[in-house]
């Protein structure tokens, strides 16, 4: 049911019932890779592009949700997933293996929260009993397709960020066990005339800005309402602006609990420069660490915020500044809601 | 050029630039020079070493050894970017090995791979120079057209 201007309560609340995290080898030195479900020991993944290595990450993803859900994939309804390859084919060929009624979806980096709540909006309209939210990117063929060949010599700025080699899925039930969605707010498109495709976070914190007031301001919730806000990928650039921006547009989460998957992802390591990014970045973090934290109980209600910057190589060379997209997922620990039905 | 694009930009969008430049962690000019300077300087120094094996070793003259110096060059920046080690050593040195015909190589080489996947004719073929085409493009022009006033000069001479 909407509320507010952009915002959906899922009265039903909807359940995630299995959810995956797969994983590359630079993801497994990472302080997140005891999260992750399946880590792979070569960016290649056995296959003769990287092209098809994203794939094989994708589908395993969905393969690995639909078990730890419990199911079988003639059980799920419909599927909805996007990456960051042209025309995504990464999702296409995912879902011609899969046979799940399919339908694609795009908003870069944000794809993971679109895709968990338009799942949820189908269940809790009682459209499906399952649904399978997934999404994925690879390190060098996003490389590849946005900016140098991968073994070109070009040095980064330190407001680069890293892409994720990894995918991410959720199987949203009707019923069952495990953290449920509560609401979802849709972003709007922020620009701000950044343009710069080596700061991306500094391009996306305003479209986070936006939608956190959006959130707040439609469901009228305190602003100390999660013990966690959590943003996509905004890296250590965008996390430190949208932390001055969010008390000057008086929105007062308590900074220390306002994390970013971006950062948690790789830790400290310089590396990466300003964090890590990428469709997987949140979808990761989100279904393998965050999810398995709430399990534990660290934290009772969670509000995920995926960035995405929806640019293009050629819009970029073209002198386009940057549209940028956030959507917002709130997602309550199994317990708040008395258990499984 | 950078003003006209700021009038643009709307007073909120002018401001939120200004504010995200902040947080921006500068480039490491001075250590990026550095580097750059050294490593530069480092592959001049083995093209001169080459240079002078060819004149004292293969009796190249002083004109004809550039050839086989700048081939040797080529071989080991191509080898390094096929083994993966270029694009690690070029975040860490910059311009110091863009610049340099090393640079030139690693640019058509990288390519090359990158679109081996695509087949031999259509990906490595046709991809393989997207960095160095404009390189090429250029340079030969600016060739030309010095070569051209080269020429015209000592006409007139």
């Amino acid at each position: 049911m909407r509320q507010g201007h952009q915002s959906w309560v899922f009265s039903t609340k909807p359940v995630i019932a299995g959810s995956s995290a797969i994983g590359g080898p630079f993801e497994a030195q990472g302080p997140l890779a005891d999260d992750f479900d399946t880590l792979h020991g070569h960016l290649m993944i056995g296959q003769d592009s990287w092209e098809k290595a994203e794939r094989v990450l994708l589908e395993e993803a969905c393969d690995k949700a639909i078990e730890k859900a419990g199911l079988t994939k003639e059980k799920i309804h419909f599927m909805l997933a996007g990456d960051l390859m042209n025309q995504s084919i990464s999702a296409n060929f995912s879902a011609r293996t899969l046979a799940i009624p399919f339908l694609g979806i795009f908003g870069a980096c944000s794809t993971s929260m679109e895709g968990l709540a338009l799942a949820a909006q189908l269940v809790d309209s009682r459209s499906a009993d399952y649904v399978l939210a997934a999404t994925s990117s690879h390190n060098a063929a996003a490389e590849k397709q946005y900016r140098y060949p991968t073994e070109y010599g070009s040095q980064k700025p330190p407001t680069a960020q890293w892409t994720v080699t990894g995918a991410g899925a959720a199987v949203v039930a009707s019923q069952g066990n495990g953290p449920r969605i509560q609401a979802a707010t849709i972003g709007r498109i922020v620009d701000m005339g950044m343009s710069d495709p080596f700061n991306m976070g500094g391009a996306m914190a305003p479209a986070a800005l936006s939608t956190l007031e959006t959130h707040f301001r439609d469901l009228q919730l305190p602003h100390d309402h999660y013990d966690l806000v959590v943003t996509g990928d905004l890296g250590k650039v965008g996390h430190s602006i949208l932390s001055e921006l969010l008390p000057k547009h008086n929105v007062f989460i308590p900074l220390e609990r306002y994390v970013d998957c971006g950062m948690l992802i790789y830790g400290d390591n310089p590396n990466v420069w300003s964090g890590g990014s990428g469709c997987g970045c949140c979808a990761t973090v989100t279904y393998g660490h965050l999810l398995r934290r709430m399990k534990e109980g660290e934290w009772k209600r969670i509000l995920v915020v995926a960035t995405g910057a929806l640019l293009s190589p050629i819009s970029y060379q073209q002198g386009e500044s940057i549209p940028c997209i956030a959507h917002a997922v709130a997602i309550e620990a199994e317990q708040l809601s008395g258990g499984g039905v | 050029m950078a003003d006209q694009k700021k009038k643009k930009l709307t007073l909120v969008q002018q401001e939120y630039q200004e504010l995200a430049k902040k947080h921006e962690p500068p480039r490491p000019l001075l250590s990026n020079f550095t580097r750059a300077f050294l490593v530069g300087g480092v592959i001049c120094l083995i093209g001169q070493a080459l240079q002078e094996m060819f004149i004292h070793y293969f009796h190249f003259t002083e004109k004809t050894a550039g050839n086989p110096t700048v081939a040797v060059l080529i071989f080991i920046s191509a080898l390094l970017t096929g083994i993966g080690l270029y694009d690690r050593i070029g975040q860490w040195a910059g311009a110091g090995t863009s610049v340099p015909v090393t640079g030139f190589a690693n640019s058509i080489a990288s390519a090359a791979i990158d679109h081996r996947s695509e087949g031999l004719v259509l990906g490595v073929g046709g991809n393989m120079f997207k960095l160095a085409g404009s390189v090429i493009l250029f340079g030969v022009g600016a060739a030309f057209l010095i070569g051209l006033i080269k020429t015209l000069i000592k006409m007139g001479g």
